[in-house]
């Protein structure tokens, strides 16, 4: 009954022995093991359909792998495309440009909202903002309670001038709440609202009364993970009712696939911003992409051994480009599309920036950064020649025009592209040649940190694949970031302490820069 | 490898967002500098948190009636048959687009593998899983090519026979809340997190009440926020007893007091409410073994329902397994019914576990719970 995908793609993977070519046989009887697991992740049928064509029609056009097996390559692709529909383009919270910021919650019942609304306080509080949690759930009998001891616990202002159980008008609390929070200096709004039903015409009024009386500037849509085929009606339903901007997935505690991931994500297209993980306020992450890609389709197994065969090329390409960053020697156009494309698989680029230490100040900037602007850079380096990605300084007018037609971009773009490109080249020199000048060192950069010897062997013992090990760490460092008490006391850097074989020592004291002060030179 | 990575997104930070965006100050540097005053307390006006003075008693408590406000009056629940009737309608109204579906396709000129397909995407569509919806296809198959007919009516009635089928018919559905004698029935309600288990409570406690009954209702969700409030909410509601303990206390032992404060009074049944709680905790299944185990000090345990929300999907199953593994759950009350979930993980629990559904959930009002009759349930989806 419970037969993984990956026992099952064993079967599959011994009766396909060659290597090369995909044929179509291949490619339909992997496709058609992937159809089954998806469903019984609970990925949605219409979902599941649309996803599979993809897969089949990327299998078909890709290049003839020399590492993996036909198989092998589909699950590859199969994993590639579900990071990215579950990734796309991920971002972090919008704050307001006038305080407060209002983020209102909505949801199914019993999907986890005020918890939430508890998680998410705690959260911003950690990060120095003054949120107040809002009481607008007065249907569920001690809703009102159940958000006063969560605010206690997580030390911050309630809201609740109703008694709830019935009584009261939650849209005129939402709209009280506002002005309370002008009053009281809190920056941020948390509205915890009643448990709802997409077919429940008067609640989605009462819905979109409250968004209408607040404007949020986000409305998380709150859903149990543990939720089935009907994640695609309830998700239309209350994107149609109240409309949302993110989505948070909750009990990822439990063993539940959470293919509604999936289908919330491609039906709505809104990104997923947040995984709770359990019933106390530090269970919340920022949510990753590849780790529920791996969940729902459990390829865990299959995936280490792809990660193997193509090991031997990645290491090849790291060293190639450890050695380019070190020796000073230019790093081109070329070398950083595909760095990007590379960086840009293990995740939306936002929740690894959000992950690497020190980084605290920075995101602002950071929240400007977009996995689609990444595309956009991407077409345009793409659009170059190859003499043109290696040599930036010969484009000139007629031929920057040539690119941005190109890529479908503007000439402004492309210039600040080439311009921003030879800025941060100058910078990787600078970094490669013993650091930035008046830059403070990074705290806990590298092995010669104070004190971190003892952590250095624990790194090394776990050894094996770099790629995996870098996840664990940036995994230990996101839940590290989101317990700490104060924003950039991260100690040490845990995201990044292994260096890659044949990398030359960074210099003592670590002179990566300290990037929550990070200054680049005026153009 | 990592050093790289940093690196690259260092460049793409600088490519992207740009040197200028990077020297703007922080514009939420400028937090207030005194720490508000109020920080730790709700600032609003004062809601009343119900019940939140008698959590601080040091032992459990029977409360009868609190005064939660607004005081609640306790309706007299309606007739049962009005009551189904009601719910009937309630669940043609959110189901009977599935059964018309299949009906549909059941009903074409050319019953081709692809309206067969379509019919198993139709059950997979209701979450009863991609083997069993092939399971059902296959039977029904063999049944219309048998029957070689096409006449509406007999294909809804072989329709409705597999349904049938499916949902069981011989399964036991009674309801064992009658007192033994002297002895309240005990019935506890287990389930993960956010299902309606304390909501099922309420609910349930009124339709005895309503049968002239007198219940107990046991707090022993002592883990939650305000859970202990919710129910003793219900309580009076539905004109029950309560008995909690503080915030946070041995969940065995309120439930324990809840029992034999039910045997001091003479009620006939005694519900215990538990904490929600998923089935990969082990700490937490262990726990409520141990709540069994301590209310079967004083008496035997007559019903352990396990609550399902019928959005719930394939992993109901893995649900009702540790559960039933766990306290030997007798059965399943299927919630939210009243939405567009089908709720038909139901299908391979009973068939797994050979555990009944007894009970469906079709609302959040206190008269919203029905028995389940598979036969009424199937006639409302397949409802013109
Ligand atoms: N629409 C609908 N909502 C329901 C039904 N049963 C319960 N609910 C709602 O679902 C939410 C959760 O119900 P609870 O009874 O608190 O669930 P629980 O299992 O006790 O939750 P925890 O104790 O927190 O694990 C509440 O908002 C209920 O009003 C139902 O049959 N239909
Ligand atoms: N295990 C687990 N339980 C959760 C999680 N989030 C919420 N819960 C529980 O799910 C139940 C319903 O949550 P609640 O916040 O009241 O849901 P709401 O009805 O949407 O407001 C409660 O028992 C919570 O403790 C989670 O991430 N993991
Ligand atoms: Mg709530
Ligand atoms: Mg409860």
């Amino acid at each position: 009954m419970f037969e993984t995908l990956s026992d099952r793609l064993t079967t599959v993977f011994t009766t396909l022995r060659s290597k090369g070519r995909l044929s179509e046989a291949d490619i339909d009887a992997t496709a058609r093991e992937i159809r089954i697991a998806l469903l019984e992740a609970d990925v949605a049928l219409p979902v599941v359909r649309l996803f599979i064509e993809r897969v089949k029609e990327r299998a078909r056009g890709s290049e003839v792998s020399q590492a993996l097996n036909p198989a092998q390559q589909v699950v590859k692709i199969v994993n590639e495309e579900l990071i990215e529909i579950l990734g796309g383009e991920t971002r972090m919270v919008r704050f307001a440009k006038t305080p407060p910021t209002v983020i209102m919650l909505a949801g199914l019942q019993g999907a986890g909202k005020t918890t939430l609304a508890g998680k998410l306080a705690k959260w911003l509080r950690d990060q120095r903002h003054e949120p107040l949690l809002v009481a607008a759930d007065l249907q569920r009998p001690n809703a009102v309670g159940q958000l006063q001891v969560l605010g206690e616990r997580a030390e911050v202002a309630v809201f609740a001038p109703q008694p709830g159980n019935g009584v009261g008008d939650p849209v005129a609390v939402a709209r009280e709440s506002i002005d309370h929070a002008r009053r009281n200096n809190h920056d941020v709004v948390v509205i915890d609202t009643a448990g709802r039903l997409g077919v429940d015409e008067e609640m989605m009024k009462q819905a979109a009364d409250i968004r209408d009386a607040v404007s949020p500037d986000e409305i998380l849509f709150v859903v149990d993970a543990m939720i089935g085929q009907d994640a695609v009606n309830t998700a239309q339903a209350f994107m149609d009712g109240v409309g949302y901007d993110g989505v948070v997935l909750t009990k990822l505690d439990g063993d539940a696939r959470g293919g509604a991931a999936l289908s919330i994500r491609q039906v709505t297209g809104r990104p997923i911003m947040f995984a709770s993980t359990g019933e106390k306020l530090a269970d919340f992450d920022v949510f990753q992409p590849d780790r529920m890609a791996s969940r729902i389709l459990d390829m865990g197994d299959i995936l280490t051994l792809i990660e193997q065969a193509e090991k031997t090329f990645d290491a090849e390409q790291t060293a190639k480009m450890a050695t380019k960053f070190a020796s000073g020697e230019d790093f081109t156009l070329e070398d950083f599309l595909e760095q990007m494309m590379m960086v840009r698989k293990l995740g939306p680029i936002g929740n690894l920036l959000g992950m690497m230490p020190g980084m605290g100040q920075m995101r602002d900037q950071i929240s400007q950064v977009d996995d689609n602007q990444l595309d956009r850079l991407a077409a345009i380096i793409r659009s170059m020649t190859p003499a043109e990605r290696a040599n930036p300084k010969i484009l000139n007018g007629s031929r920057r025009a040539r690119i941005a037609n190109g890529s479908g971009t503007a000439v402004g773009e492309v210039s600040a592209l080439v311009t921003k490109f030879a800025e941060a080249q100058k910078m990787m020199r600078q970094m490669a040649n013993g650091g930035m000048p008046g830059m403070p060192g990074m705290p806990g950069m590298g092995k010669r940190a104070k004190g971190k010897g003892k952590q250095d062997k624990k790194k090394k013992r776990k050894g094996g694949n770099p790629a995996k090990a870098a996840e664990r760490e940036a995994q230990k460092a996101a839940e590290r970031a989101a317990r700490r008490e104060q924003p950039g006391a991260v100690p040490g850097a845990p995201g990044m302490p292994q260096l890659p074989p044949g990398m030359p020592p960074l210099p003592p004291g670590g002179k990566m820069p300290d990037l929550s002060n990070l200054k680049f030179p005026k153009k | 490898m990592d050093y790289v990575i940093l690196a690259v997104i260092l460049l793409i930070v600088v490519v992207l967002a740009g040197a200028v965006a990077l020297l703007r100050p922080g514009r939420r540097t400028a937090a207030p500098p005194a720490e508000q005053a109020d920080s730790t307390v709700s600032d609003g006006a004062t809601a009343t948190g119900a019940g939140q003075d008698e959590a601080d008693d040091a032992g459990v408590g029977i409360l009868d009636r609190p005064g939660v406000p607004p005081t609640p009056e306790v309706e007299t629940p309606p007739p049962s048959a009005g009551r189904m009737v009601r719910l009937r309608a309630r669940l043609a109204r959110s189901q009977s687009g599935f059964g018309k579906t299949l009906l549909n396709l059941l009903s074409r000129d050319a019953l081709d593998d692809d309206a067969w397909d379509q019919i198993e995407d139709t059950l997979i569509t209701a979450d009863v899983g991609v083997a069993s919806a092939r399971a059902v296809v296959e039977d029904l198959r063999t049944k219309v090519k048998v029957a070689g007919t096409r006449d509406p009516e007999e294909v809804r009635g072989l329709l409705k026979a597999e349904l049938l089928t499916q949902l069981g018919t011989d399964l036991d559905r009674t309801l064992h809340t009658a007192p033994h004698g002297e002895r309240p029935a005990v019935v506890m309600v287990v389930g993960v997190n956010g299902t309606g288990k304390t909501t099922t409570c309420g609910k349930l406690a009124r339709v005895l009440i309503g049968d002239g009954g007198s219940v107990v209702l046991g707090a022993a969700d002592t883990f939650r926020a305000a859970a202990a409030d919710q129910l003793e909410t219900w309580g009076s509601r539905v004109g029950a007893t309560i008995v909690r303990g503080p915030e946070g206390a041995d969940p065995a032992s309120v439930a324990y007091e809840a029992v034999s404060s039910g045997i001091a009074g003479k009620v006939s049944t005694v519900i215990v409410d538990t904490a929600g709680r998923l089935h990969t905790k082990t700490g937490l299944m262990d726990e409520l073994g141990k709540v069994k185990r301590v209310i079967e000090k004083q008496s035997e345990v007559d019903e352990i329902l396990l609550v399902l929300d019928a959005t719930t999907g394939q992993n109901g199953l893995r649900q009702a397994q540790v559960f039933a593994e766990v306290v030997n759950v007798t059965g399943i009350v299927l919630t939210k019914l009243d939405g567009t979930a089908k709720g038909g993980i139901v299908v391979q629990v009973q068939r797994e576990l050979g555990v009944p559904v007894k009970l469906v959930g079709l609302g959040e009002g206190p008269d919203d719970l029905a028995p389940f009759d598979p036969e009424t349930f199937i006639d409302a989806i397949l409802a013109d």
